[in-house]
This record gives C-alpha cells, sequence and structure tokens, in this order.
C-alpha cells in the first residue's frame, strides 16, 4: 500500500536530512503496519510543514499518521519490530497504526551511541538504542500532553495517554495527537523526560508479531536484489581468483557473440558482464578468456597462514588484562596448557552479494542492502566523484547479514561498473564469487594455560592470536596493539581467578581480508575458554557443571543460567553408549548464557546433535519471541560452523565455491532446541550473535563425553572421532 | 518464443530454450518472489511447483517445461496447501530475514499436497534441499506440522 500523503508532503523536517525518502509499497497485507520499500520523492515539498517531528525518530501529521524512523536495518533479527516496540510504547502510540521508515544516512541523527557510527551490528541495536529511545518517545509524548494541557488549560499532571491519544478523565475530554501537533510543534522538548516504570509497559515483553514477516512468505518483499528500476540491465563478476590479483588480458571475442550479452566492463581487479538478464550475464562472463595477474599471492595456502599464525603465537603479545601474578600463579599447582584452532569462515548469506546502481553525469543512485548506510553513499560518492548529496542511497530489507553487510566492497564494485553502463545496473554476484571472495572470519589461534591446585584455578593466561579487524575497519578501536573486539569475552571471562593475563597478538593471514562475522570476537574466546574450564574440570575429576558453578560466585546471573541449563537438559541423567552432554557458559554482549548439547558420535565418527538446551538471562527483553528465535537461530549459526565450516586457501585462491562444498546444516541433521528465557529487570542486552558462541564450545564438550577425544580444533574432524587419525 | 504456463496465465517469453526458470521469471516476467541463492540445485532458494511438485528453477530450462504448470510463491497462496503453509508460518513466526522463506514455503507446500500428515522423516525428506541461514528449522518443521492439521 503505497502511501500518497507520505510521498507528496515530503515536509522539509529537519535538520540535516533534505532529501526523504518514504517507504511505500507495504508489506502488512496482514495487519495495518505498513512497512516498505523506498520510493523516492520527486524532492521536497513546498508546503509549510504539516507535521510534528519532535526528533528524528518521529513523526506524527495532522491525519494521525505516525511514522517512526528506524535507525537499525532489518536483517531478520527482528529489530523493526523492537524499535517500534519501544518508541510506541513511550509515545502510547496504537501499535497497529504506525508506519515505518528506514533511516537515511545519517552519521549525525542515526549514530550508534556504542560506535558512534550509523551501524546495525555486534548486537548492539537495543542494547544501544533503548534509553535514548525511549527519552526520544517520553519527550515526544510530554510535548504532547503539554500541547493538551494548554488547549483544555489544565494541569497537564491530570492527562493521561493511551492509543496516540490525550485524555484528561477530570472533564471527560480527549484529542487525537494528530489535533495536537499544531500545538506541540512550537514547544522545546523537554530535556529529562519521565520513563514509564516497567511495570507499566503495555508492548515491551509482550510477544508481538512481527511487522517485517508478511511480505516475506507472498513474495512481495523487495530485498536489494529483486529492485527492477526501469530499464534495469543485469551484470555479473569476476573478480581476480588469486587474493590482491589484477586483470591482465580479456578476450571477449566470444561473450560478445551471445545473445543477451551488452557490455564486456574490464576493471582493475575485476570484471564484469553486463547482459539483458543475470542469465546472459553468467553466459557471457563464462565465455570471456581472462588471462590474470595473480601477483605474489599466488602460492600461498592454508599451511602458509597456519605457519604464520603459529609461529606468531608462540611470541608474548600485548596485555590486554593483567590481575594479580599471573606468572607466579602458575608456577603454583599443576600446570595444564592447551591451544585451539578456529578457521576462516565465509559469511554465506542466503542473498547473494548484490547492489544496484544508476550513475549519471550529475546524480549517483543506490539500491542496496547494508549494515553501515552512510559508508555506501561515501562510496559511492568516492567512486564517482559526485558530492555526497548527489548520492542517494536506498537500503532495502536484507537476506542475511552476519557481518558481510558491513563491508562496502560490493557497492563500490557495482558503482564501478555502473559508470561505464548507461541506465541503471544490478550487479548480483554468483555463489561461487560470494563464497571466493568474502572477507573471512579470521582465523584464530589462542594459547591457554593454567594451573590448579585443591581442585582450585590458582592462575589463568590467555593468548589470542589472529588478524585485527578493527585496524582496517574501526581503527580507534585498535589502539595500542590491542583489538577491542577480539580480546571480547577473554579479557571479561567469567570465572573468579585471582591471577588473570590475557595477551593479544595481531597476526593478518597475507593477502585474506578478515571481516566481522556473527559472534565477532567472542566467537573464538567463548570456545577457547569453554573448551579449556573443560578440560580443567576434568583434569581434577570434577563434574563440568559443578566446576564452573564453583567458580561463578561473582556472576549470579550467569550462574543461574547454568543451574537452569543443567536443570532442563537433565544434566547427569544416564545417556547411551557414544552419547554425550556437554556444557558452555558467556558472558558476552551484556547477555548470561549457559547452553548444554547433547550428542551421539557412530563409530565412524559421524555426529548426531540431539538437543542444545540455553537458559538466557538477557535482561529487560523486548519482544521475547524475537530473543527466541534469535538463539534458536544463532545456535544454529554455531552448530553449522562446528560441524562444517572451513575456508582453504589454496594457491591464494579459495578452494570451497560454493554450498556442495561449503556445508550448512540442513534441517534433517537439526537437533531439539530448547530456550528458556529468565525473567529480569536489568538492562536489556544484545542476542544475536550470542548463540553462534554459544553451540561450538557446548558441542565440543558434548563429544568429549561420548567419546573421551578432546577436539581443539573446528570444524569437527569425523577422522579423530572415529579415531582413524590422533586427535 | 517459449510459452509457458505460470500462475494460471499463459506467458510468451523470448528468451533461449537452455536459459533457467529462475531468470525468465526474475528478470525477464519480474517475479522476484522467487530466489537465486546458488545456481546448482543446492539450496532450494528457487523452489517453485511445476504440476504441483517442488522444482528447483536453477537448473530447469524453459525448453523442459512445454505445458505444465508452474505455480510461485506469488500465487501459491491460491491453492489450500500454500495458504495452510503461509498462515502456519506467520502463526508460529518462522521467518527470519525471510530470503529462503519462498522457497521453504514452496518445498512445504508440494509435500502437504503429496503427503497430507508427514511426519519428521518425511519432513526431513522433503524439505532437506531447502537451506535457511538464520537457522529457522526448528520452526519450519513446527509449522508444517501445523499447518498439516488444518488439513
Amino acid at each position: 500500500m503505497i502511501d500518497p500523503a507520505a510521498r507528496q508532503a515530503a515536509p522539509d523536517l529537519d535538520h540535516a536530512v533534505s532529501r526523504r525518502v518514504f517507504l511505500g509499497a507495504g508489506l502488512g497485507v496482514s495487519g495495518a503496519l505498513l512497512v516498505g520499500f523506498y520510493v523516492p520523492t520527486s524532492g521536497a515539498s513546498t508546503v509549510k510543514s504539516a507535521v510534528f517531528a519532535p526528533n528524528a525518530f518521529i513523526r506524527i501529521d495532522r491525519e494521525g499518521k505516525i511514522v517512526l524512523i528506524m535507525p537499525q536495518v532489518e536483517m531478520g533479527q527482528g529489530i523493526y519490530t523492537a524499535v517500534a516496540m519501544i518508541l510506541a510504547e513511550e509515545l502510547d502510540a496504537a501499535f497497529d497504526q504506525v508506519m515505518l521508515e528506514a533511516a537515511p544516512p545519517n552519521d549525525k541523527l542515526y549514530a550508534n551511541p556504542v560506535f558512534g557510527i550509523q551501524v546495525t551490528g555486534n548486537s548492539n541495536s537495543i542494547r544501544a538504542f533503548w534509553m535514548p529511545l525511549r527519552k526520544a518517545a517520553a519527550g515526544a509524548r510530554a510535548m504532547l500532553v503539554q500541547a493538551a494541557s494548554q488547549i483544555w488549560k489544565v494541569d497537564p499532571a491530570g492527562i493521561r495517554t493511551e492509543n496516540s491519544t490525550a485524555i484528561h478523565d477530570a472533564s471527560g475530554r480527549h484529542l487525537a495527537y494528530a489535533a495536537l501537533i499544531d500545538r506541540a510543534d512550537g514547544l522545546a522538548p523537554p530535556k529529562d523526560p519521565v520513563l514509564k516504570d516497567p511495570k507499566d509497559f503495555k508492548l515491551i515483553g509482550k510477544p508481538l508479531k512481527r511487522v517485517d514477516t508478511p511480505g516475506k512468505v507472498n513474495g512481495q518483499v523487495v530485498y536489494s536484489i529483486d529492485v527492477m528500476p526501469p530499464g534495469v540491465k543485469f551484470a555479473t563478476i569476476a573478480a581476480c581468483p588469486v587474493f590482491g590479483g589484477k586483470v591482465g588480458h580479456i578476450d571477449d571475442s566470444k561473450a560478445k557473440t551471445l545473445p543477451g550479452v551488452r557490455q564486456v566492463v574490464q576493471l582493475d581487479d575485476f570484471v564484469a558482464v553486463v547482459g539483458d538478464h543475470m542469465w546472459a550475464a553468467k553466459q557471457g562472463l563464462a565465455a570471456l578468456d581472462i588471462t590474470w595477474k595473480e601477483g605474489s599471492n599466488a602460492a600461498i595456502s592454508s599451511a602458509d597462514i597456519w605457519k604464520k599464525i603459529r609461529t606468531a603465537s608462540e611470541q608474548e603479545g600485548v596485555v590486554a588484562k593483567n590481575v594479580g601474578d599471573a606468572a607466579k600463579g602458575l608456577t603454583q599447582g599443576e600446570l595444564h596448557e592447551a591451544i585451539y584452532e578456529l578457521p576462516l569462515l565465509a559469511h554465506a548469506t542466503m542473498e547473494p552479494l548484490n547492489c544496484t546502481a544508476h550513475v549519471t553525469p550529475t546524480s549517483c543512485e543506490v539500491w542496496v542492502g547494508i549494515q553501515i548506510l552512510p559508508r555506501a553513499q561515501a562510496v559511492a560518492a568516492k567512486v564517482t566523484g559526485l558530492p555526497l548529496e548527489k548520492v542517494t542511497v536506498h537500503n532495502q530489507l536484507i537476506g542475511g547479514g552476519f557481518g558481510r553487510r558491513l563491508e562496502i566492497d560490493f557497492v563500490e564494485k557495482a558503482v564501478l561498473v555502473a559508470k561505464q553502463v548507461d541506465g541503471p545496473v544490478k550487479v548480483v554476484w554468483t555463489r561461487e564469487e560470494d563464497i571466493q571472495h568474502d572477507i573471512y572470519r579470521p582465523a584464530y589461534l589462542d594459547r591457554l594455560s593454567a594451573s590448579v591446585a585443591n581442585g582450585r584455578i590458582t592462575a589463568w593466561k590467555h593468548r589470542i592470536t589472529g588478524s585485527s579487524v578493527m585496524a582496517r575497519w574501526l581503527p580507534p578501536a585498535f589502539q595500542k596493539g590491542i583489538d577491542i573486539d577480539a580480546i571480547d569475552s577473554a579479557v571479561d571471562m567469567p570465572y573468579d581467578i585471582a591471577n588473570l593475563r590475557v595477551e593479544y597478538v595481531r597476526d593478518e593471514p597475507f593477502a585474506i581480508p578478515t571481516g566481522f562475522w556473527r559472534g565477532v570476537g567472542p566467537n573464538n574466546n567463548v570456545f577457547a575458554i569453554e573448551s579449556f574450564i573443560d578440560e580443567l574440570a576434568r583434569k581434577v575429576n570434577k563434574d563440568p557443571v559443578a566446576f564452573r558453578r564453583e567458580l561463578l560466585d561473582k556472576t549470579p546471573r550467569l550462574r543461574a543460567a547454568l543451574e537452569l541449563a543443567a536443570d532442563k537438559a537433565g544434566w547427569g541423567s544416564p545417556l547411551p553408549p557414544r552419547t554425550g552432554r556437554g556444557v558452555a557458559v558467556q558472558v558476552s554482549f551484556g547477555s548470561f548464557i549457559a547452553t548444554v548439547a547433547q550428542a551421539r558420535v557412530d563409530e565412524h565418527g559421524e555426529v548426531r546433535v540431539q538437543r542444545l538446551v540455553s537458559a538466557v538471562d538477557t535482561g529487560i527483553v523486548v519482544n521475547p519471541d524475537t530473543v527466541i528465535a534469535q538463539l534458536q537461530g544463532g545456535l544454529t549459526f554455531g552448530l553449522t560452523a562446528a560441524l562444517y565450516g572451513n575456508i582453504d586457501i589454496d594457491n591464494g585462491r579459495v578452494r570451497q565455491s560454493n554450498f556442495h562444498d561449503y556445508r550448512m546444516l540442513r534441517i534433517n541433521e537439526m537437533p531439539q532446541i530448547e530456550v528458556h528465557l529468565i525473567k529480569s529487570g536489568e538492562v536489556p542486552g544484545g542476542i544475536g550473535e550470542t548463540g553462534a558462541t554459544a553451540a561450538p564450545p557446548a558441542l565440543g564438550n558434548a563429544l568429549f563425553a561420548a567419546t573421551g577425544i578432546r577436539l581443539r580444533r573446528l570444524p569437527v574432524d569425523r577422522d579423530v572421532l572415529s579415531g582413524r587419525k590422533p586427535a | 518464443m517459449i510459452n509457458l504456463r505460470i500462475n494460471g496465465e499463459l506467458k510468451s517469453v523470448d528468451a533461449p530454450a537452455d536459459m533457467p526458470l529462475l531468470w525468465v521469471l526474475r528478470d525477464v516476467l519480474g517475479l522476484t518472489g522467487t530466489k537465486f541463492g546458488c545456481g546448482i540445485a543446492q539450496c532450494g532458494a528457487c523452489t517453485v511447483h511445476v504440476d504441483g511438485n517442488a522444482v528447483r528453477s536453477c537448473v530447469l530450462p524453459i525448453g523442459a517445461i512445454g505445458e505444465r504448470a508452474i505455480t510461485t510463491i506469488e500465487a501459491v497462496g491460491t491453492t489450500p496447501d500454500g495458504a495452510r503453509v503461509q498462515k502456519a508460518w506467520l502463526d508460529l513466526e518462522v521467518v527470519q530475514c525471510g530470503y529462503c522463506q519462498s522457497g521453504q514455503i514452496m518445498s512445504a507446500s508440494a509435500l502437504l499436497r503429496a503427503t497430507p500428515h508427514p511426519d519428521d522423516a518425511d519432513i526431513d525428506a522433503a524439505m532437506a534441499g531447502n537451506i535457511c541461514r538464520c537457522g529457522t528449522y526448528v520452526r519450519i518443521r513446527a509449522a508444517i506440522k501445523k499447518a498439516a492439521q488444518a488439513v
């Protein structure tokens, strides 16, 4: 449902956003809540503002339409619904009537308060925006109440609000917000608006239906890959298979004879074929005879990468945390050491990378699904040489992000192609290109040592070695040799140990680009810590749950989660042969989570994960069903990585290419999953990443319980589990 | 020109016979609900019905279809099985990013047409060709069972 009023009015509300785009074509087929796709307005209206816009997140017009602006992008995590719930809660807006609009690129208005830039990631949306959104909505509500009090000449304290209406019970009067906006418009927003007492929440904490899903079950939703500007052509690309290589020579004589092939675009390090449809583009690309200049990385292999990282991990790292005297502590008691290794991983979002761009001498229009909108706009401006305000970016709902769409390489490539194409062009990566030119989850090596005396850990040392994503992606977060993401969940590990030292060694895998991947820094740290603590428990012949519980006196929320997960999983009850349970706990992204995995290993080393039980304390929950869904999904994501995830490098190229050799967990391999939410009044934690970090160590520990074989390297090696190969 | 029967309408398409149905649907006819995921029938995102059976359109040349009836996600809701599946999907809030869900729903509705009351093994067999990267599998299984109860 396109909202014509919204498209025409385009009020020049604020401040920094001159060209506003509205969500039009509605997804709300089964409800009144309208979410949609960008319909660019034809420019600012000359009509004087008929809209109350007290801040960057809320607009109310005279017809009573309430538009909530989404500062975070929707990629399946349910954030549109949660943000709308928070705003509607404090605004007392009728939830089933609000409209949602994606925020335009604007770091000033829509920066994630944690990062200072407009980005969606690190399970940070609710954590970062919880108070700012509540205050914005409560402030708007206070202004509307004040407007009503002026109209009625009554004390604002006697006015309450509900369903987008101000009500004065004493006199029986009421006015819809729409009737108050002219008066409210001139008022100053309160500095410190009064927030609701959580016990009065009507929306927050209820399992509401998601607003973005109806259009996703009937084919109506438009991801960026579905955008069809009039006259659009279709392109697909091939980058030099060797990282860092360039295009040498191209013979396109055969490709150009194919029906539907329109153009071959040669760039410095990749080639694009443009056609009437993707099939023509693919056929054309396959028909090109390309000679690559492979460059200096053409001999690199996984073995070289592992040799390099292992060597680097032997040197002392930069100290990220130092409590007590770990060196001395390690000499007291029995010393244990272990090394854990995690491979490079691709993201493999179901929506392959794509971006549509239309470049003219005076403008650039980009359609993309991206987690970092302002950088997409900036790179398009850089590539075209146009000023920023001439670049319009339409952010679409995203068919999977997982960190891949925190990067802008695919936007840059699309705009480079579009510069040479007349009219709009949609650049779609094949799955092969998507897997082989990802920006990979770093390979990590975690070196742990601890000493144990009288059944207690006296000292703990953790050295993390891996590439630094932050040094490239957000340099201020890489200070004095420390990547704050890479040490996350290691420097703040939950166990009470008197002598603790965490070190970080940065080691880059030659020219292989690395980036954020669901679970980010805690990926390796939670795996290493929870595997190692399990090993220590076994060394001292203690039950893994009991051993952890003793160390969690100072982290009662995690201890409670551990006890609940153990209880629900039937911890300690007998299991058949070759079947085991493993536990893992974590305090990551502000959430306290314990997970028990149950798995069986057959004589061939094949693993059947039977059950995953997670207990979660993530503070105040906005939409409980979304939290459960994120856990279910995150655990599956983590299991996929643990069981299959691996990117190998041969001769400077990625060996894997599609889902046959970069495998995903499928429905027939799924365990039963149970998620138990713990009621909490604490500030909300993050949740999207957490399942991904929880599943691998819980599984590894279950496999040890089942077989007595400890896997210190992922993915799971069936040859090791079957005994065909030494651990 | 190749004639195709898509969602009850006859469409004449000027495209080569070896062109996979996926790209005809998406790029020629603008039916973008059917998704590209892998191009080699490994992920199921492109699943459509041909005479009611689930087929991977990314490897189905249009020249091989003939008179058979093609149904896509845009029209599956007009079939009883498709409508039941879509409703169950929303009732149980299956969807996350949603990109794979067109294919999941097409596979699930073809399953219910052939096997109105599937057990877990039936669901595994019919749905194992559809990858979901968000990990909605537990809800997909539950939603298929719920849709089957409505039969």
